[in-house]
């Protein structure tokens, strides 16, 4: 790549693109040659920045200045302002009250904010996600060459197995482990997939590293090919990720292009295939086995276990299924090493992890931090506070089936043992932060409504529970509930994660077991005293 | 496209396109489907039956894959669809008041088409956009950090 004196990156996610990226994109590229800039200036679409408040956004390096929402009209002023005259155009600058927070490496002076550490978002919002070249020279493709060149496979799961790295799906199991496992099991033909089936409310943290960082996960994926001996790939995304879609597709026709996917990678007698699969929108192709299912062309219905996947998975055949954020950790930690991830984050619960913060707080958005780091600092730092001063009632944490954290909690370090000693789920890292406004039966009901409205109906428990479960919470917030729906709450809850097939009914009764727990007098006063205390609830139902 | 006029040969048209691109194996079904019901607005009856025909695969087993998925239907639908996100993150941001504006200003419930063929709103699970909630679609076009006020703005420029 050759030296430029400023790096200009246009923002390209979803939201920016409506507000059209595009046509500023072009317009700087003109305004670049009017003004004679053309090759002293590099200028790129990035993905998603990490923050939606001011888009489409412009950021220039060296300086990070970041601009936004710049219209089309602003294009000319900026680039003879700020690239011609060397002036920041402070009239087009983003709000700054919001910069440091939403997105923290933006201000690009490390340290501005504690704890943060990048591994997974280590380029995403940094390089060109359609460059290949791009990303060759932020480190990309040198892990493969390392471990084509160096290593066995007995060696990578070696040396993942050090690092202690535990899924980022929501379960957190060990990552080598579980390669280790496929790489063992009997059969020659074998698969790599990668679940991009990103669809828990709350969560986009596999979409940021997708749109931004697309050659990671390719990346990742052949080397884990090359652990557990498989020779194909594939990647099932979710159908409404588009853009997504887009700079996977783009990333993997690049990588056959350069060598790094199809036959004799570097030389070498190791080969592997990568294929995209689309979603077409439901919520229970997240869970492994119905993905597999899905891929394989039929309805998303998970699969009765054992087996399991890493000996009976698409198509029969051993399957090794990673989540995003998972492999997107794999390329820095064959790179740095086993021991190196382990000075991240608690003994138990090694490296980063990536959170979507939301709700009620002054600033949403998305942060890498070391594990253990707790609700408290998340609040305090990164959201910088409650909205409005209001008061902290609860979190729930890891989309839809995580937990319901209430504030007595918030001192607990999020990893995953120290959650599940607490009772706690840390799920797939959406935090959304509720004030005392939120009422714990109408935040139950449309989460239960999200149960109800996606589990596939193949098992009884799940199929009904979840109807049954949500039609009481609805009569309790209509003030029509009774003592005795208390205990049938209680009972449905424990059946569902009882009883149920899979993750989405074993965990579509935490909501209910959480606000027993916690809340229980507030819920109990929606019955006895026929009020919703927070003024939420309809109370409809309720006679004068 | 207009749903009332579907002509036959256009539907089987779409679908020997759609597997011409994706290839005749089971594998594709999804991919398949996912395309004519992005060419013709929805999947209807003859071109489940080509498909079947096709692929060799029962009509039973494509009526029941074709109605497992939100992104395929197997209804008409509107000019415009909408869809609303009505999960965790939307609903403590405000939804519910945005919800309601909605059905208000259309005059439609959740699943509903308008009379005049122009609107089809549905309810959706979380799109992955929230730190702008409330956040809804019309066709591929994200609206985030709506207010009720907003709405009829908002519709009028798809009338």
């Amino acid at each position: 790549m050759k030296a430029v004196r400023s790096m200009v990156l246009v923002s390209s996610d979803p939201q920016s693109m409506a507000q059209g990226a595009e046509d500023v994109y072009e317009l700087i590229e003109k305004e670049l040659t009017n003004f004679g800039l053309k090759d002293e200036i590099s200028l790129s679409m990035v993905g998603d920045v990490g923050r939606h408040d001011a888009v489409p956004m412009v950021i220039v390096y060296p300086e990070a200045v970041v601009y936004g929402p710049v219209r089309p009209d602003d294009v000319h002023t900026l680039v003879e302002e700020h690239l011609y005259k060397g002036r920041i155009a402070t009239a087009l600058q983003a709000p700054t009250k919001e910069l440091t927070g939403r997105i923290a490496w933006l201000s690009a002076r490390k340290g501005t904010l504690p704890a943060e550490q990048r591994v997974v978002l280590e380029r995403a919002g940094i390089i060109d996600p359609t460059s290949i070249e791009d990303y060759i020279v932020h480190d990309g493709y040198q892990a493969l060459g390392k471990v084509l060149s160096e290593m066995s496979p007995a060696d990578v799961i070696a040396v993942l197995e050090k690092s202690g790295l535990r899924g980022r799906g929501g379960a957190g199991f060990p990552t080598g482990l579980k390669w280790r496992f496929v790489s063992k099991a009997p059969g020659n033909k074998k698969y790599v997939v990668c679940n991009a089936d990103e669809s828990e409310p709350g969560t986009f943290k596999d979409r940021l590293i997708l749109e931004g960082d697309p050659h990671t996960i390719v990346e990742a994926m052949v080397i884990a090919g090359y652990a557990i001996g498989a020779d194909e790939g594939y990647i099932y995304i979710r159908g409404e990720y588009k853009l997504a879609q887009e700079r996977l597709s783009l990333a993997v026709l690049q990588a056959k292009e350069m060598g790094f996917l199809g036959k004799n990678i570097f030389g070498t007698n190791f080969g592997f295939e990568i294929h995209i699969h689309a979603g077409a929108g439901a919520y229970i192709c997240g869970e492994e086995t119905a993905l597999l299912e899905s891929i394989e062309g039929k309805r998303g219905e998970p699969r009765s276990r054992p087996p399991y996947p890493t000996t009976n998975g698409l198509w029969g055949k051993p399957t090794l299924i990673n989540n995003v954020e998972t492999l997107a950790n794999v390329t820095a930690i064959i790179r740095n090493g086993g021991d190196w991830y382990r000075k991240l984050g608690t003994p138990s619960s090694p490296g980063t992890k990536v959170y979507t913060i939301l709700g009620n707080v002054n600033v949403t958005g998305l942060i890498e931090v070391p594990m253990g780091i707790t609700l408290r600092e998340v609040i305090a730092i990164y959201a910088r506070g409650m909205k409005n001063n209001s008061t902290f009632k609860l979190a729930q944490t890891g989309g839809s089936s995580g937990s319901i954290i209430p504030a007595s909690l918030q001192d607990t370090p999020m990893d995953f043992d120290s959650f599940s000693k607490a009772g706690v789920a840390l799920g797939s890292g959406a935090l959304l932060i509720c004030n005392e406004e939120t009422c714990v039966v109408d935040l139950a009901r449309v989460l239960l409504n999200f149960f109800r409205f996606e589990s596939c109906g193949k098992c009884t428990p799940c199929r009904v529970g979840n109807q049954r479960a949500y039609q009481i919470l609805t009569n309790i917030s209509e003030g029509t509930g009774t003592m005795q729906d208390l205990e049938n709450l209680q009972n449905l809850s424990d059946n569902l994660y009882q009883l149920s097939n899979c993750g989405l009914g074993q965990t579509a009764g935490t909501p209910i077991r959480d606000i027993l727990n916690h809340f229980r007098a507030e819920v109990e006063a929606h019955i006895r005293l026929k009020i919703c205390p927070v003024g939420v609830c309809s109370m409809s139902g309720r006679k004068q | 496209m207009t749903v009332e006029k579907l002509d036959k040969q256009a539907v089987i048209d779409v679908v020997h396109i759609a597997i011409e691109h994706h290839g005749v194996s089971r594998e594709e079904l999804i991919p398949i489907l996912s395309e004519v019901n992005r060419a013709l607005g929805y999947l209807p009856v003859e071109a489940l039956a080509e498909i079947s025909t096709k692929l060799r695969v029962p009509k039973s087993q494509l009526f029941s894959v074709a109605t497992f998925y939100q992104m395929l239907s197997t209804k008409p639908r509107g000019k415009h669809t909408i869809q609303f996100c009505e999960s965790a993150p939307c609903h403590v941001a405000g939804g519910q008041q945005v919800w309601q504006s909605l059905q208000d200003e259309l005059e439609l419930g959740p699943g509903e088409t308008s009379s005049d063929g122009n609107w089809t709103l549905i309810t959706t699970s979380c799109l992955g956009i929230c730190a702008v909630g409330p956040v809804f679609l019309i066709d591929d076009d994200i609206f985030g950090n709506v207010t009720p006020e907003q709405i009829p703005d908002i519709l009028a420029r798809y009338r």
